[in-house]
């Protein structure tokens, strides 16, 4: 195993817990996350004792309440006071901090974890207000038309056709039937069945955008031999790296995502060969831009969970990518796989994290 | 089964945003009837205007007049408009490449329907015959030909450059309590109050959200409370908050402990001075006449001295846990 350029610790992922359905109508944040968090903890049979550090991701947006994230870290036992952290993004994020916290020594276990439940609200309208508040939000450009501007560019680019588009989503379909998590899963899905969709959100139809859920994950890390410990067979992040571009919708040739490219460069995912990938769209048409951007080639098995198309949980959806792809590594299905997460509207800020099995 | 309680949940942000000179010269400029950019160092022009450069990072403030027509780089149809939406009626959305500028901008675009929009097609500037400084002084735009010019700014010798902009932002939630919370609520309906009790150690928690905090478990037992309790820590408020007429002021907010619960819950204390009320006071609830009261925690009015002795300072709110803890630990009975 040979560590990516940021690294100077091994981290490994040990132990997930994920749950995603339609929609969560009585059960607060709080309720999901205790049997999420505690399954995550005694699948590799540690307490809160046990962790160094929780880092968690959610939205205040979602919730209709400012701080909310505070009452769902009830659900870990935080008394005594823990060493805690948040980030108002996807918890592939919180990963992220959590990695770093482990880098510089101060945590030999983390606890993350994230979850979003955007069935209360209009979620395509609350995304509107993650644009400039300036000149961009008061148009309220919502989330499906955002994702309709991006993919008109993609399809007249010439990077793919409607076909393109309707086969990513009825592989998504067929690749979902058996994960319990997807909302959206079809052992029939084809490309004449997609396409046979009406356009809803010009030129996208339904299957083009990914099915909104309610849901969570939460996830423990471990460096070093405690991982070893803790887990037969632990997920080594060999690499891990997240890229912005600019926030302007027509800074940046939508599509193309360079932070994508870039991210999975430092990332080291060149370094070897990739046997599975989970990405994070809102949209088949930016499956089709990352699958350039991130250089999968045809034998790389992507989204074998069905992705974020077959289930998208807002701020979980990156850490579930996570998720998948380190139980496919300790189950030993795969060697080597790739996780994205984004942020922000088309593709705007990408994570790449690169897992490899011992 | 049972109707769930529900509410509607708005959370609006109705602020007024300080612009700063580059968006507030674009901002100016659109109710001056003129569209502004701003050019980088790699000699772009951005519209709208940024104030920092994409690719460095620098501080940029060259401003440079564009046309205020274009054409279409992509485009998507709203269809019906979002509840926040500008338009009313169902409209095209696109970024539009203005003739002078090199990056796209995102407006409205006028039509009758997608038959009317393609890529590459010349769009122009619809104005606002009343203009204030805000990106709805542009309507939209529409097909080159049927556009509307700026109608001239009466322009006032005290006009000032736009330094600030009203945008505000409304969302709408379908807010339905968790389980735990549905039932608190009917309970007061019936005038009984209900907490939660811990599987780990006993501890019972009101408001009951289903969970022990302090373990992270759930916690489904329910508890019917006392409607009695002391004044754990308190508050006196002398100024008037917008919005609640019902509170007259000087008032009490205070936590109140009940008997049998570990944490305490907020409620008003009334029925005695001001000045009267202390930490470890005996209170008990005040409801609503029985024909008014509803799954509501308003069906406590307020909370009113009861006459009792006073609960030591050092047993009462927070510490009564601790007490009974310890208590427990003498080997007396949980819950006493």
């Amino acid at each position: 195993m040979t560590l990516g350029w940021s690294a100077v610790r091994e981290v490994a992922v040990v132990s997930s817990a994920v749950h995603q359905v339609e929609a969560l109508t009585f059960t607060p944040d709080v309720q999901l996350m205790v049997p999420l968090v505690n399954a995550a903890r005694e699948a590799v049979g540690i307490t809160q004792d046990d962790v160094d550090f929780t880092c968690s991701g959610s939205s205040d947006f979602l919730a209709g309440q400012a701080f909310s994230f505070v009452q769902t870290l009830d659900a870990v036992g935080a008394v005594p006071p823990i060493s805690e952290s948040h980030v108002e993004m996807d918890g592939a994020f919180a990963l992220y901090e959590a990695w770093v916290k482990i880098q510089t020594g101060e945590a030999e276990v983390a606890l993350v974890y994230s979850y979003g439940k955007s069935s209360p609200g209009s979620r395509r309208d609350v995304l509107a207000a993650q644009l400039d508040p300036y000149v961009v939000g008061p148009l309220w450009p919502d989330a499906h038309a955002v994702a309709a501007l991006q993919a008109r560019v993609v399809l007249e680019s010439g990077a793919a056709t409607p076909e393109d588009l309707a086969a990513v989503a009825a592989r998504s379909q067929r690749k979902a039937v058996g994960n319990p998590n997807a909302l959206r899963a079809s052992a029939d899905a084809t490309v004449d069945g997609v396409l046979a969709e009406p356009v809803v959100t010009d030129p996208l139809r339904p299957s083009d955008l990914a099915a909104e859920a309610d849901g969570g994950c939460a996830m423990v890390l471990a460096a070093g031999d405690r991982a070893r410990a803790l887990c037969e067979r632990p997920a080594w992040i060999t690499g891990i790296d997240h890229r912005i571009d600019p926030q302007a919708l027509g800074l940046r040739d939508l599509a193309r995502a360079p932070s994508a490219a870039m991210a999975a460069e430092r990332a080291g995912a060149a370094g070897d060969r990739i046997d599975v990938a989970e990405l994070h769209v809102a949209s088949t048409a930016q499956a089709i831009v990352l699958s350039g951007e991130l250089g999968l080639t045809d034998d790389v098995e992507v989204d074998p969970s069905g992705g974020s198309l077959a289930g998208d949980v807002l701020m979980a959806a990156g850490l579930v990518r996570i998720a998948e792809v380190a139980r496919r590594i300790s189950s030993g299905t795969a060697d080597r796989g790739l996780a994205h997460a984004s942020s922000g509207p088309c593709l705007q800020q990408n994570l790449v994290c690169i897992m490899e099995g011992e | 089964m049972i109707e769930p309680l529900r509410t509607d949940l708005v959370v609006e942000y109705p602020f007024t945003r300080t612009t700063g000179p580059v968006v507030g010269a674009f901002l100016t400029g659109l109710r001056d009837g003129r569209i502004v950019g701003v050019r980088t160092s790699d000699g772009r022009v951005v519209v709208p205007p940024v104030e920092a450069d994409p690719a460095t990072g620098a501080t940029i403030d060259e401003l440079v007049d564009v046309a205020d027509a274009g054409t279409v780089v992509t485009w998507t149809w709203v269809d019906p408009p979002r509840p926040g939406s500008p338009w009313d009626r169902p409209h095209g959305l696109g970024l539009v490449l203005l003739d002078g500028a090199d990056i796209p901008m995102l407006h409205g675009l006028l039509v009758d329907s997608t038959d009317d929009l393609a890529t590459g097609m010349r769009v122009e500037a619809v104005w606002a015959a009343e203009r204030t400084g805000h990106i709805q002084d542009l309507v939209g735009f529409a097909p080159e030909g049927s556009g509307v010019a700026p109608a001239p700014h009466a322009e006032d010798p005290g006009d000032e450059p736009v330094r600030s902009v009203r945008t505000p932002i409304r969302l709408d939630y379908d807010f339905i309590p968790s389980s735990a919370a549905q039932e608190y609520l009917r309970a007061y309906a019936e005038k009984r109050i209900l907490g939660n009790r811990s599987p780990v150690d006993g501890a019972v928690f009101v408001p009951p959200r289903g969970i022990d905090p302090r373990h992270g478990v759930a916690a489904d037992e329910m508890v019917e409370l006392a409607h009695e309790g002391h004044v754990g820590n308190f508050c006196v408020t002398h100024l008037p908050i917008p919005g609640r007429t019902d509170l007259t002021t000087p008032y009490v907010s205070a936590w109140i402990h009940l008997d049998g619960a570990d944490i305490g819950f907020l409620g008003l204390v009334a029925g005695c001075g001001v000045d009267e009320v202390r930490i470890g006071m005996r209170v008990r609830a005040v409801w609503k006449p029985d024909d008014e009261l509803g799954p509501t925690a308003e069906n406590v009015l307020y909370w009113e001295p009861t006459g009792e002795p006073d609960v030591p300072v050092e047993k009462a709110g927070n510490r009564a846990w601790l007490t009974r803890r310890d208590a427990d630990d003498a080997g007396m009975e949980c819950g006493a």
